[in-house]
Protein backbone atom coordinates (compact mmCIF):
# COMPACT_ATOMS: atom_id res chain seq x y z
CA UNK A 1 0.00 0.00 0.00
CA UNK A 2 3.06 2.29 0.87
CA UNK A 3 5.06 1.42 -2.16
CA UNK A 4 1.97 2.23 -4.40
CA UNK A 5 1.35 6.03 -2.82
CA UNK A 6 5.13 6.28 -3.51
CA UNK A 7 5.21 4.93 -6.99
CA UNK A 8 2.32 7.93 -7.53
CA UNK A 9 3.53 10.81 -6.35
CA UNK A 10 7.23 9.57 -8.10
CA UNK A 11 5.02 9.61 -11.45
CA UNK A 12 3.15 12.71 -10.56
CA UNK A 13 6.53 14.45 -9.65
CA UNK A 14 7.53 16.16 -13.25
CA UNK A 15 4.07 17.71 -13.27
CA UNK A 16 3.49 21.29 -14.34
CA UNK A 17 1.93 24.09 -12.65
CA UNK A 18 -1.87 23.93 -14.65
CA UNK A 19 -2.46 26.59 -16.42
CA UNK A 20 -4.83 27.73 -19.17
CA UNK A 21 -3.58 27.42 -22.20
CA UNK A 22 -3.01 31.05 -23.01
CA UNK A 23 -0.20 31.06 -20.81
CA UNK A 24 1.28 27.72 -22.09
CA UNK A 25 4.60 28.95 -22.99
CA UNK A 26 7.32 26.57 -24.73
CA UNK A 27 5.59 23.44 -23.01
CA UNK A 28 2.07 21.29 -23.44
CA UNK A 29 0.25 21.56 -20.49
CA UNK A 30 -0.39 17.82 -20.62
CA UNK A 31 2.82 16.06 -21.39
CA UNK A 32 4.50 18.94 -20.23
CA UNK A 33 6.92 18.63 -23.99
CA UNK A 34 8.79 21.20 -25.21
CA UNK A 35 6.42 23.04 -28.34
CA UNK A 36 6.44 26.14 -29.84
CA UNK A 37 3.32 28.63 -30.22
CA UNK A 38 4.09 27.90 -33.91
CA UNK A 39 4.13 24.55 -33.80
CA UNK A 40 1.10 24.36 -31.88
CA UNK A 41 -0.62 26.72 -34.80
CA UNK A 42 0.60 24.60 -37.17
CA UNK A 43 -0.81 21.76 -35.96
CA UNK A 44 -4.18 23.28 -35.37
CA UNK A 45 -3.94 23.73 -31.55
CA UNK A 46 -3.09 20.23 -30.89
CA UNK A 47 -0.06 19.16 -29.30
CA UNK A 48 2.17 17.86 -31.67
CA UNK A 49 3.31 15.29 -28.82
CA UNK A 50 0.46 13.76 -26.76
CA UNK A 51 -2.52 14.92 -29.25
CA UNK A 52 -4.09 16.50 -26.81
CA UNK A 53 -6.49 19.39 -28.20
CA UNK A 54 -6.56 22.77 -26.86
CA UNK A 55 -9.62 25.21 -27.00
CA UNK A 56 -10.16 27.04 -29.96
CA UNK A 57 -12.19 30.35 -30.11
CA UNK A 58 -15.04 30.81 -32.33
CA UNK A 59 -12.76 33.00 -34.67
CA UNK A 60 -10.01 30.14 -34.98
CA UNK A 61 -12.95 27.66 -35.60
CA UNK A 62 -14.43 29.31 -38.09
CA UNK A 63 -11.15 29.43 -39.64
CA UNK A 64 -10.36 26.00 -39.51
CA UNK A 65 -13.91 25.15 -41.00
CA UNK A 66 -15.23 27.93 -43.27
CA UNK A 67 -13.32 27.76 -46.49
CA UNK A 68 -11.40 31.53 -47.10
CA UNK A 69 -13.22 34.41 -47.34
CA UNK A 70 -16.70 32.28 -47.60
CA UNK A 71 -17.70 33.61 -43.96
CA UNK A 72 -21.01 35.96 -44.09
CA UNK A 73 -22.11 36.31 -40.52
CA UNK A 74 -25.83 35.75 -39.62
CA UNK A 75 -27.68 37.44 -36.54
CA UNK A 76 -24.58 39.01 -35.25
CA UNK A 77 -26.16 42.52 -34.43
CA UNK A 78 -28.19 40.65 -31.75
CA UNK A 79 -27.14 41.76 -28.47
CA UNK A 80 -27.60 40.76 -24.97
CA UNK A 81 -29.96 42.33 -22.19
CA UNK A 82 -29.96 42.01 -18.70
CA UNK A 83 -33.81 40.68 -18.55
CA UNK A 84 -33.73 39.20 -14.73
CA UNK A 85 -31.31 42.51 -13.42
CA UNK A 86 -29.58 39.80 -12.15
CA UNK A 87 -26.62 40.65 -9.58
CA UNK A 88 -24.46 37.66 -7.98
CA UNK A 89 -21.15 38.48 -6.78
CA UNK A 90 -21.05 40.67 -9.30
CA UNK A 91 -23.82 42.39 -11.78
CA UNK A 92 -24.67 40.24 -15.43
CA UNK A 93 -24.11 43.90 -17.25
CA UNK A 94 -20.48 43.69 -15.57
CA UNK A 95 -19.79 39.80 -16.70
CA UNK A 96 -20.96 40.65 -19.80
CA UNK A 97 -19.10 43.94 -20.76
CA UNK A 98 -15.98 41.90 -19.38
CA UNK A 99 -16.69 38.76 -21.58
CA UNK A 100 -16.92 41.30 -24.31
CA UNK A 101 -13.24 42.61 -24.05
CA UNK A 102 -11.98 39.89 -23.57
CA UNK A 103 -13.57 38.09 -26.10
CA UNK A 104 -14.45 40.87 -28.69
CA UNK A 105 -17.35 38.96 -29.10
CA UNK A 106 -20.57 39.87 -28.17
CA UNK A 107 -22.18 36.73 -26.75
CA UNK A 108 -20.57 32.89 -26.74
CA UNK A 109 -22.02 31.95 -30.47
CA UNK A 110 -20.67 33.35 -33.63
CA UNK A 111 -23.63 31.79 -36.62
CA UNK A 112 -22.74 32.72 -40.47
CA UNK A 113 -23.20 31.32 -43.86
CA UNK A 114 -20.08 29.94 -45.39
CA UNK A 115 -18.40 27.43 -47.45
CA UNK A 116 -17.01 24.01 -46.03
CA UNK A 117 -14.77 22.04 -48.34
CA UNK A 118 -16.55 23.89 -51.23
CA UNK A 119 -20.28 22.61 -49.99
CA UNK A 120 -22.60 25.08 -48.48
CA UNK A 121 -23.51 25.60 -45.10
CA UNK A 122 -25.33 27.27 -42.10
CA UNK A 123 -22.12 26.98 -39.80
CA UNK A 124 -22.62 27.89 -35.90
CA UNK A 125 -20.10 28.53 -33.55
CA UNK A 126 -19.43 28.55 -29.77
CA UNK A 127 -17.00 30.26 -27.59
CA UNK A 128 -16.26 28.75 -24.11
CA UNK A 129 -14.34 32.06 -23.53
CA UNK A 130 -17.48 34.38 -23.29
CA UNK A 131 -19.02 33.44 -19.80
CA UNK A 132 -18.34 29.89 -19.87
CA UNK A 133 -20.01 29.16 -23.46
CA UNK A 134 -23.16 29.28 -21.86
CA UNK A 135 -26.33 30.01 -23.55
CA UNK A 136 -28.95 32.65 -22.94
CA UNK A 137 -31.50 34.46 -24.81
CA UNK A 138 -29.11 35.89 -27.36
CA UNK A 139 -27.50 31.92 -28.26
CA UNK A 140 -30.51 30.93 -28.43
CA UNK A 141 -32.13 33.22 -30.64
CA UNK A 142 -28.68 33.17 -33.04
CA UNK A 143 -29.34 29.48 -33.34
CA UNK A 144 -32.83 30.19 -33.97
CA UNK A 145 -31.84 32.30 -36.92
CA UNK A 146 -29.21 30.52 -38.35
CA UNK A 147 -31.63 27.40 -38.59
CA UNK A 148 -33.94 30.12 -40.02
CA UNK A 149 -30.91 30.93 -42.94
CA UNK A 150 -30.47 27.01 -43.25
CA UNK A 151 -33.97 26.30 -44.28
CA UNK A 152 -34.13 29.30 -46.61
CA UNK A 153 -30.81 28.69 -48.34
CA UNK A 154 -31.56 25.11 -48.19
CA UNK A 155 -28.22 24.39 -46.96
CA UNK A 156 -27.06 21.90 -44.00
CA UNK A 157 -26.67 22.87 -40.18
CA UNK A 158 -23.24 22.50 -38.42
CA UNK A 159 -22.62 23.70 -34.97
CA UNK A 160 -19.42 23.02 -33.11
CA UNK A 161 -20.13 23.14 -29.34
CA UNK A 162 -18.02 24.21 -26.44
CA UNK A 163 -21.06 25.44 -23.28
CA UNK A 164 -21.10 24.95 -19.74
CA UNK A 165 -24.75 24.57 -20.21
CA UNK A 166 -27.46 27.46 -19.48
CA UNK A 167 -26.71 30.36 -18.52
CA UNK A 168 -27.71 31.39 -15.05
CA UNK A 169 -27.85 35.07 -15.00
CA UNK A 170 -30.67 34.90 -17.44
CA UNK A 171 -32.58 32.48 -15.22
CA UNK A 172 -35.65 30.57 -16.57
CA UNK A 173 -35.26 32.56 -20.03
CA UNK A 174 -32.43 30.43 -20.78
CA UNK A 175 -33.75 27.23 -19.91
CA UNK A 176 -36.29 28.16 -22.46
CA UNK A 177 -33.53 28.36 -24.97
CA UNK A 178 -33.67 24.69 -24.91
CA UNK A 179 -36.73 24.34 -25.79
CA UNK A 180 -36.77 27.21 -28.38
CA UNK A 181 -33.15 25.37 -30.36
CA UNK A 182 -35.37 21.88 -30.10
CA UNK A 183 -38.60 23.58 -31.98
CA UNK A 184 -36.19 25.44 -34.76
CA UNK A 185 -34.57 21.70 -34.81
CA UNK A 186 -38.03 20.59 -36.25
CA UNK A 187 -38.47 22.75 -38.73
CA UNK A 188 -35.21 21.78 -40.17
CA UNK A 189 -35.63 18.51 -39.87
CA UNK A 190 -39.23 19.15 -41.77
CA UNK A 191 -37.07 20.35 -44.51
CA UNK A 192 -34.89 17.28 -44.63
CA UNK A 193 -32.00 19.79 -44.20
CA UNK A 194 -28.58 17.65 -42.43
CA UNK A 195 -27.53 18.81 -38.91
CA UNK A 196 -24.16 17.46 -37.82
CA UNK A 197 -22.95 18.64 -34.57
CA UNK A 198 -19.45 18.42 -33.37
CA UNK A 199 -19.10 18.36 -29.52
CA UNK A 200 -15.94 20.12 -27.98
CA UNK A 201 -13.96 20.05 -24.78
CA UNK A 202 -16.59 20.84 -22.31
CA UNK A 203 -19.93 20.56 -23.46
CA UNK A 204 -22.57 19.78 -20.85
CA UNK A 205 -25.69 20.53 -19.41
CA UNK A 206 -28.09 22.73 -21.12
CA UNK A 207 -26.43 22.54 -24.25
CA UNK A 208 -25.92 18.95 -24.06
CA UNK A 209 -29.50 18.35 -23.60
CA UNK A 210 -30.97 20.17 -26.34
CA UNK A 211 -29.94 20.83 -29.99
CA UNK A 212 -26.39 19.20 -29.44
CA UNK A 213 -27.81 15.55 -29.06
CA UNK A 214 -30.68 16.31 -31.67
CA UNK A 215 -28.51 15.97 -34.26
CA UNK A 216 -28.08 13.55 -37.04
CA UNK A 217 -24.53 12.82 -36.69
CA UNK A 218 -22.85 13.50 -33.50
CA UNK A 219 -18.95 13.97 -33.67
CA UNK A 220 -16.73 14.74 -30.96
CA UNK A 221 -13.32 15.69 -30.49
CA UNK A 222 -10.69 13.96 -28.22
CA UNK A 223 -10.97 13.55 -25.12
CA UNK A 224 -13.91 16.35 -24.76
CA UNK A 225 -16.33 16.37 -21.67
CA UNK A 226 -19.94 15.42 -22.67
CA UNK A 227 -22.28 14.98 -19.77
CA UNK A 228 -25.31 16.37 -18.58
CA UNK A 229 -24.49 16.89 -15.05
CA UNK A 230 -20.44 18.38 -14.24
CA UNK A 231 -18.63 15.68 -12.56
CA UNK A 232 -17.60 17.79 -9.42
CA UNK A 233 -22.05 17.38 -8.92
CA UNK A 234 -21.76 13.43 -9.79
CA UNK A 235 -18.74 13.20 -7.68
CA UNK A 236 -20.95 15.22 -4.30
CA UNK A 237 -24.33 12.62 -5.40
CA UNK A 238 -22.07 9.66 -5.69
CA UNK A 239 -19.86 10.17 -3.20
CA UNK A 240 -17.29 7.96 -5.11
CA UNK A 241 -14.24 9.34 -7.30
CA UNK A 242 -14.72 9.08 -11.31
CA UNK A 243 -12.50 7.54 -13.30
CA UNK A 244 -10.36 10.22 -15.31
CA UNK A 245 -12.28 9.73 -18.32
CA UNK A 246 -15.34 9.32 -17.87
CA UNK A 247 -17.77 11.22 -19.49
CA UNK A 248 -14.63 11.97 -22.35
CA UNK A 249 -15.44 11.47 -25.74
CA UNK A 250 -13.82 8.39 -26.13
CA UNK A 251 -16.18 6.85 -23.19
CA UNK A 252 -19.39 8.49 -25.09
CA UNK A 253 -18.37 6.37 -27.90
CA UNK A 254 -18.14 3.21 -26.22
CA UNK A 255 -21.49 3.71 -24.54
CA UNK A 256 -23.27 4.60 -27.48
CA UNK A 257 -23.65 7.84 -27.60
CA UNK A 258 -21.85 9.18 -30.32
CA UNK A 259 -21.06 8.82 -33.71
CA UNK A 260 -17.59 9.47 -34.29
CA UNK A 261 -14.48 10.92 -31.70
CA UNK A 262 -12.53 13.13 -34.72
CA UNK A 263 -8.92 14.28 -34.88
CA UNK A 264 -9.07 18.25 -35.62
CA UNK A 265 -6.60 17.61 -38.70
CA UNK A 266 -9.53 15.19 -39.92
CA UNK A 267 -12.58 17.32 -38.82
CA UNK A 268 -13.27 19.43 -41.72
CA UNK A 269 -12.73 16.62 -44.45
CA UNK A 270 -14.73 14.06 -42.29
CA UNK A 271 -17.96 16.70 -41.82
CA UNK A 272 -17.33 17.56 -45.41
CA UNK A 273 -17.80 13.96 -46.68
CA UNK A 274 -20.71 12.84 -44.12
CA UNK A 275 -22.30 15.82 -45.29
CA UNK A 276 -22.32 14.68 -49.26
CA UNK A 277 -23.56 11.28 -47.82
CA UNK A 278 -25.97 12.76 -46.42
CA UNK A 279 -27.45 14.85 -48.93
CA UNK A 280 -26.81 12.08 -51.47
CA UNK A 281 -29.89 10.50 -49.89
CA UNK A 282 -32.01 12.95 -51.53
CA UNK A 283 -31.37 12.07 -55.03
CA UNK A 284 -32.82 8.13 -54.85
CA UNK A 285 -35.77 7.33 -56.22
CA UNK A 286 -37.65 5.25 -53.84
CA UNK A 287 -40.82 5.29 -53.90
CA UNK A 288 -42.53 6.05 -50.52
CA UNK A 289 -44.15 2.29 -49.59
CA UNK A 290 -47.74 2.98 -49.55
CA UNK A 291 -50.47 0.69 -47.55
CA UNK A 292 -51.29 -1.76 -49.64
CA UNK A 293 -55.15 -2.65 -49.24
CA UNK A 294 -54.76 -6.10 -50.15
CA UNK A 295 -52.11 -6.95 -47.58
CA UNK A 296 -53.63 -6.91 -43.94
CA UNK A 297 -52.45 -7.93 -40.64
CA UNK A 298 -55.41 -10.38 -40.36
CA UNK A 299 -55.09 -12.96 -38.00
CA UNK A 300 -55.08 -16.73 -39.81
CA UNK A 301 -54.50 -14.68 -43.57
CA UNK A 302 -52.33 -16.83 -45.86
CA UNK A 303 -48.90 -16.87 -44.97
CA UNK A 304 -48.12 -17.32 -48.51
CA UNK A 305 -49.03 -14.48 -49.72
CA UNK A 306 -47.24 -12.50 -47.18
CA UNK A 307 -44.10 -13.84 -48.67
CA UNK A 308 -45.38 -13.23 -52.01
CA UNK A 309 -45.57 -9.55 -51.44
CA UNK A 310 -42.25 -9.70 -49.24
CA UNK A 311 -40.78 -11.07 -52.30
CA UNK A 312 -41.85 -8.99 -54.72
CA UNK A 313 -41.23 -6.20 -52.57
CA UNK A 314 -37.52 -6.91 -52.17
CA UNK A 315 -37.38 -7.18 -55.77
CA UNK A 316 -38.56 -3.79 -56.38
CA UNK A 317 -37.21 -0.71 -54.27
CA UNK A 318 -36.62 -2.14 -50.88
CA UNK A 319 -34.16 -4.73 -51.41
CA UNK A 320 -32.49 -2.91 -48.97
CA UNK A 321 -35.05 -4.34 -46.10
CA UNK A 322 -33.33 -7.87 -46.77
CA UNK A 323 -29.56 -6.75 -46.28
CA UNK A 324 -29.17 -7.02 -49.96
CA UNK A 325 -27.77 -3.85 -51.97
CA UNK A 326 -30.86 -3.07 -54.79
CA UNK A 327 -27.64 -2.64 -57.42
CA UNK A 328 -26.11 -5.93 -56.70
CA UNK A 329 -29.34 -7.99 -58.12
CA UNK A 330 -30.52 -8.65 -61.10
CA UNK A 331 -33.26 -6.35 -62.80
CA UNK A 332 -35.59 -9.14 -63.41
CA UNK B 1 -39.47 28.03 -1.60
CA UNK B 2 -39.33 26.08 1.08
CA UNK B 3 -43.38 25.46 0.47
CA UNK B 4 -43.06 24.11 -2.78
CA UNK B 5 -40.42 21.26 -1.55
CA UNK B 6 -42.24 20.35 1.91
CA UNK B 7 -42.66 16.46 2.27
CA UNK B 8 -46.64 16.83 2.91
CA UNK B 9 -47.15 19.08 -0.65
CA UNK B 10 -49.60 16.98 -2.86
CA UNK B 11 -47.47 14.89 -5.33
CA UNK B 12 -48.41 13.85 -8.33
CA UNK B 13 -49.66 10.67 -7.63
CA UNK B 14 -51.79 12.50 -5.00
CA UNK B 15 -53.98 14.66 -8.04
CA UNK B 16 -53.90 11.48 -9.57
CA UNK B 17 -55.78 9.57 -6.97
CA UNK B 18 -57.82 12.50 -6.32
CA UNK B 19 -58.88 13.48 -9.74
CA UNK B 20 -58.85 10.18 -11.13
CA UNK B 21 -60.37 7.35 -10.10
CA UNK B 22 -59.94 5.43 -13.38
CA UNK B 23 -56.35 5.65 -13.80
CA UNK B 24 -54.43 2.89 -15.48
CA UNK B 25 -50.96 3.13 -14.93
CA UNK B 26 -48.21 2.37 -17.74
CA UNK B 27 -44.65 0.93 -16.84
CA UNK B 28 -41.53 0.72 -18.26
CA UNK B 29 -39.52 2.06 -21.45
CA UNK B 30 -39.24 -1.08 -23.33
CA UNK B 31 -35.85 -0.58 -24.04
CA UNK B 32 -34.12 -1.19 -20.55
CA UNK B 33 -36.09 -0.55 -17.34
CA UNK B 34 -39.21 0.98 -15.71
CA UNK B 35 -37.98 4.84 -13.67
CA UNK B 36 -40.41 5.33 -10.87
CA UNK B 37 -39.36 8.59 -10.71
CA UNK B 38 -41.77 9.27 -13.63
CA UNK B 39 -45.09 7.90 -13.56
CA UNK B 40 -47.59 7.64 -16.11
CA UNK B 41 -50.61 6.22 -17.83
CA UNK B 42 -54.17 6.86 -19.12
CA UNK B 43 -57.21 8.11 -17.49
CA UNK B 44 -61.19 9.84 -18.28
CA UNK B 45 -61.30 13.52 -17.84
CA UNK B 46 -64.09 15.35 -18.92
CA UNK B 47 -65.25 12.37 -20.58
CA UNK B 48 -62.74 11.53 -22.74
CA UNK B 49 -59.27 9.61 -22.35
CA UNK B 50 -56.07 11.96 -21.64
CA UNK B 51 -52.63 10.40 -21.16
CA UNK B 52 -50.81 11.73 -17.78
CA UNK B 53 -47.07 11.72 -17.26
CA UNK B 54 -45.50 13.38 -13.71
CA UNK B 55 -42.65 13.39 -11.43
CA UNK B 56 -43.44 11.74 -8.64
CA UNK B 57 -40.73 12.59 -5.20
CA UNK B 58 -42.37 10.37 -2.38
CA UNK B 59 -44.18 11.52 0.91
CA UNK B 60 -41.77 9.53 3.06
CA UNK B 61 -38.51 8.26 3.02
CA UNK B 62 -39.34 5.05 2.14
CA UNK B 63 -41.32 6.41 -0.50
CA UNK B 64 -38.36 8.86 -1.93
CA UNK B 65 -35.81 6.34 -1.82
CA UNK B 66 -37.75 3.76 -4.09
CA UNK B 67 -38.78 7.09 -6.31
CA UNK B 68 -35.16 8.47 -6.22
CA UNK B 69 -36.18 12.24 -4.73
CA UNK B 70 -38.28 12.36 -7.87
CA UNK B 71 -34.90 12.74 -10.04
CA UNK B 72 -35.41 11.11 -13.63
CA UNK B 73 -32.96 8.93 -15.07
CA UNK B 74 -32.83 8.03 -18.79
CA UNK B 75 -35.39 5.27 -18.66
CA UNK B 76 -38.15 7.80 -17.24
CA UNK B 77 -37.95 9.79 -20.06
CA UNK B 78 -37.88 7.50 -22.27
CA UNK B 79 -41.29 5.90 -21.09
CA UNK B 80 -42.57 9.56 -20.98
CA UNK B 81 -41.63 9.46 -24.65
CA UNK B 82 -43.33 6.51 -25.01
CA UNK B 83 -46.85 7.12 -23.25
CA UNK B 84 -47.21 11.06 -25.04
CA UNK B 85 -46.60 8.96 -28.49
CA UNK B 86 -49.33 6.53 -27.45
CA UNK B 87 -51.27 9.40 -26.62
CA UNK B 88 -50.61 10.94 -30.01
CA UNK B 89 -51.29 7.84 -31.73
CA UNK B 90 -55.01 7.32 -30.26
CA UNK B 91 -55.38 11.44 -29.92
CA UNK B 92 -55.54 11.74 -26.79
CA UNK B 93 -54.38 15.21 -24.88
CA UNK B 94 -51.50 15.13 -22.43
CA UNK B 95 -51.13 16.15 -19.24
CA UNK B 96 -47.89 16.81 -17.23
CA UNK B 97 -47.56 16.89 -13.51
CA UNK B 98 -43.95 18.63 -12.90
CA UNK B 99 -42.39 18.38 -9.75
CA UNK B 100 -38.33 17.24 -9.82
CA UNK B 101 -34.99 19.06 -8.15
CA UNK B 102 -33.63 18.16 -11.69
CA UNK B 103 -32.77 14.84 -13.76
CA UNK B 104 -30.68 12.41 -11.79
CA UNK B 105 -26.99 13.04 -11.56
CA UNK B 106 -25.75 9.84 -11.54
CA UNK B 107 -22.80 7.69 -13.46
CA UNK B 108 -25.59 5.33 -14.92
CA UNK B 109 -27.77 8.20 -16.24
CA UNK B 110 -24.68 9.66 -17.96
CA UNK B 111 -23.62 6.56 -19.51
CA UNK B 112 -27.41 5.66 -20.36
CA UNK B 113 -27.13 9.23 -21.95
CA UNK B 114 -29.32 11.82 -19.61
CA UNK B 115 -28.62 14.31 -22.22
CA UNK B 116 -30.19 12.58 -24.98
CA UNK B 117 -32.83 11.54 -23.33
CA UNK B 118 -33.82 14.60 -22.07
CA UNK B 119 -33.38 16.48 -25.70
CA UNK B 120 -35.42 13.65 -27.06
CA UNK B 121 -38.02 13.78 -25.37
CA UNK B 122 -38.20 17.87 -25.52
CA UNK B 123 -38.25 16.72 -29.44
CA UNK B 124 -41.11 14.46 -28.83
CA UNK B 125 -43.40 16.89 -26.89
CA UNK B 126 -42.34 19.57 -29.74
CA UNK B 127 -43.81 17.28 -32.69
CA UNK B 128 -46.97 16.30 -30.57
CA UNK B 129 -50.12 17.64 -32.56
CA UNK B 130 -52.81 16.25 -29.42
CA UNK B 131 -52.97 19.51 -26.90
CA UNK B 132 -50.36 19.40 -24.37
CA UNK B 133 -50.80 21.05 -20.45
CA UNK B 134 -48.04 20.63 -18.04
CA UNK B 135 -48.89 21.95 -14.36
CA UNK B 136 -46.04 22.91 -12.64
CA UNK B 137 -46.52 21.23 -8.92
CA UNK B 138 -43.85 21.74 -6.75
CA UNK B 139 -40.54 22.15 -7.87
CA UNK B 140 -39.65 22.95 -11.70
CA UNK B 141 -35.58 22.08 -11.54
CA UNK B 142 -33.72 22.48 -14.83
CA UNK B 143 -33.53 20.86 -18.01
CA UNK B 144 -35.03 17.49 -16.06
CA UNK B 145 -38.00 19.40 -15.89
CA UNK B 146 -38.65 21.51 -18.76
CA UNK B 147 -38.34 17.66 -20.53
CA UNK B 148 -41.76 17.36 -19.52
CA UNK B 149 -43.36 20.88 -20.35
CA UNK B 150 -42.55 21.92 -23.95
CA UNK B 151 -46.34 22.01 -23.81
CA UNK B 152 -49.53 24.29 -25.13
CA UNK B 153 -50.01 25.38 -22.17
CA UNK B 154 -47.56 25.54 -18.82
CA UNK B 155 -49.76 26.31 -15.50
CA UNK B 156 -48.26 26.76 -12.21
CA UNK B 157 -49.53 26.25 -8.31
CA UNK B 158 -48.92 29.35 -6.79
CA UNK B 159 -46.17 28.21 -4.24
CA UNK B 160 -44.61 26.44 -6.89
CA UNK B 161 -40.99 27.01 -8.52
CA UNK B 162 -39.35 26.78 -11.96
CA UNK B 163 -35.59 27.50 -12.56
CA UNK B 164 -33.02 26.90 -14.92
CA UNK B 165 -31.12 25.08 -12.10
CA UNK B 166 -31.67 24.88 -8.37
CA UNK B 167 -30.46 27.79 -6.20
CA UNK B 168 -28.23 25.03 -4.29
CA UNK B 169 -26.63 24.80 -7.82
CA UNK B 170 -26.76 28.15 -8.64
CA UNK B 171 -25.09 29.28 -5.62
CA UNK B 172 -22.54 26.96 -5.71
CA UNK B 173 -21.39 27.83 -9.39
CA UNK B 174 -21.54 31.60 -9.28
CA UNK B 175 -21.14 32.37 -5.30
CA UNK B 176 -18.52 29.12 -5.28
CA UNK B 177 -20.48 28.74 -1.85
CA UNK B 178 -23.96 26.47 -1.81
CA UNK B 179 -24.43 28.79 1.27
CA UNK B 180 -25.59 31.71 -1.53
CA UNK B 181 -28.55 29.72 -1.95
CA UNK B 182 -31.39 32.12 -0.56
CA UNK B 183 -29.56 34.91 -2.29
CA UNK B 184 -29.44 33.07 -5.66
CA UNK B 185 -33.11 31.86 -5.21
CA UNK B 186 -33.63 35.34 -4.90
CA UNK B 187 -32.30 36.67 -8.03
CA UNK B 188 -33.14 33.44 -10.42
CA UNK B 189 -37.08 34.76 -10.41
CA UNK B 190 -38.56 31.46 -9.80
CA UNK B 191 -41.69 31.68 -8.29
CA UNK B 192 -44.85 31.77 -9.99
CA UNK B 193 -44.91 35.01 -10.16
CA UNK B 194 -42.10 35.86 -11.69
CA UNK B 195 -42.66 33.31 -14.27
CA UNK B 196 -46.35 34.95 -15.09
CA UNK B 197 -44.23 38.51 -15.64
CA UNK B 198 -41.64 37.22 -18.10
CA UNK B 199 -44.15 35.16 -20.02
CA UNK B 200 -42.74 31.68 -19.77
CA UNK B 201 -45.91 30.08 -17.89
CA UNK B 202 -49.61 30.75 -18.92
CA UNK B 203 -51.75 30.81 -15.64
CA UNK B 204 -50.49 30.77 -11.50
CA UNK B 205 -53.36 28.59 -9.80
CA UNK B 206 -53.79 29.86 -6.60
CA UNK B 207 -53.58 27.14 -3.67
CA UNK B 208 -56.24 26.83 -0.54
CA UNK B 209 -55.48 29.38 2.61
CA UNK B 210 -51.98 28.08 4.25
CA UNK B 211 -50.65 26.72 0.87
CA UNK B 212 -51.60 23.03 -0.99
CA UNK B 213 -50.53 20.88 1.43
CA UNK B 214 -53.17 21.54 4.06
CA UNK B 215 -55.84 20.70 1.58
CA UNK B 216 -54.84 18.25 -1.09
CA UNK B 217 -58.16 17.16 -2.36
CA UNK B 218 -58.94 21.07 -2.79
CA UNK B 219 -56.12 21.93 -4.61
CA UNK B 220 -56.45 19.15 -6.80
CA UNK B 221 -60.08 20.64 -7.37
CA UNK B 222 -58.28 23.66 -8.57
CA UNK B 223 -56.21 21.71 -10.96
CA UNK B 224 -58.66 19.79 -12.61
CA UNK B 225 -60.71 22.66 -13.33
CA UNK B 226 -57.81 24.27 -14.90
CA UNK B 227 -56.67 21.52 -17.04
CA UNK B 228 -60.46 21.43 -18.13
CA UNK B 229 -60.38 24.94 -18.97
CA UNK B 230 -56.58 25.09 -20.69
CA UNK B 231 -57.91 21.52 -22.68
CA UNK B 232 -61.13 23.06 -23.87
CA UNK B 233 -59.46 25.91 -25.03
CA UNK B 234 -56.53 24.09 -27.16
CA UNK B 235 -58.89 21.24 -28.35
CA UNK B 236 -60.85 23.89 -30.24
CA UNK B 237 -57.73 24.40 -32.93
CA UNK B 238 -56.82 22.61 -35.17
CA UNK B 239 -54.05 20.04 -34.41
CA UNK B 240 -51.89 21.90 -37.15
CA UNK B 241 -52.60 25.45 -35.89
CA UNK B 242 -52.08 24.10 -32.52
CA UNK B 243 -48.41 23.04 -33.55
CA UNK B 244 -47.59 26.02 -34.99
CA UNK B 245 -49.00 28.17 -32.29
CA UNK B 246 -46.71 25.88 -30.08
CA UNK B 247 -43.96 26.91 -31.96
CA UNK B 248 -44.42 30.25 -32.04
CA UNK B 249 -44.47 30.20 -28.11
CA UNK B 250 -41.30 28.45 -27.87
CA UNK B 251 -39.45 30.83 -30.60
CA UNK B 252 -41.08 33.89 -29.30
CA UNK B 253 -39.05 32.80 -25.32
CA UNK B 254 -36.05 35.28 -25.03
CA UNK B 255 -38.37 38.54 -26.08
CA UNK B 256 -35.38 39.54 -28.52
CA UNK B 257 -37.49 39.40 -31.94
CA UNK B 258 -41.45 38.35 -33.07
CA UNK B 259 -42.25 35.73 -32.63
CA UNK B 260 -42.00 34.35 -35.95
CA UNK B 261 -38.83 35.68 -37.59
CA UNK B 262 -37.22 34.12 -39.97
CA UNK B 263 -39.96 31.22 -39.72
Amino acid sequence: MNEQVTVQITSKEPAAPEGPPETLGPRCSECHAPVTAQQLEAALSVCPHCGHHFPLNAAERVAQLADPGTWREVAGDLQPSDPLDFYDSRAYVDRLAEAHLETGLSEAMLTGLCRLAGRRVALGVMDFRFLGGSMGSVVGERFSQLVASAIDEGVPLVVVTASGGARMQEGILSLMQMAKTVVALDMLAEHSLPFISVLTDPTTGGVLASFATLADVMLAEPGALLLFTGPRVIEQTTREKLPPDFGRSESSLAHGQIDLVVQRRDLKQQVAQLLALLEGGVRCDFEPVRPDPEVVPRGGGPLAQAVARAKELSLSSRGWLFGTDPQDRDPT
Amino acid sequence: MQLARRQDRPLALDYIKHTFPDFAELHGDRLRGDDPAIVGGMATLDGRTIMIVGQQKGHDLKERQLRNFGMPRPEGYRKAQRLVLLAQKFQMPVLTLVDTPGAFPGVDAEEAGQAGAISRTLQVFAGLTVPTVAVVIGEGGSGGALALALCDRVYMLENAIYSVSSPEACSAILWRDAAQAPQAAEALRLTALDLYRLGVIDVVIPEPRKGAHKHHRATAKVVARQVEAGLREIEAISPDERLRARRRKFLAMGMLAPADAGF
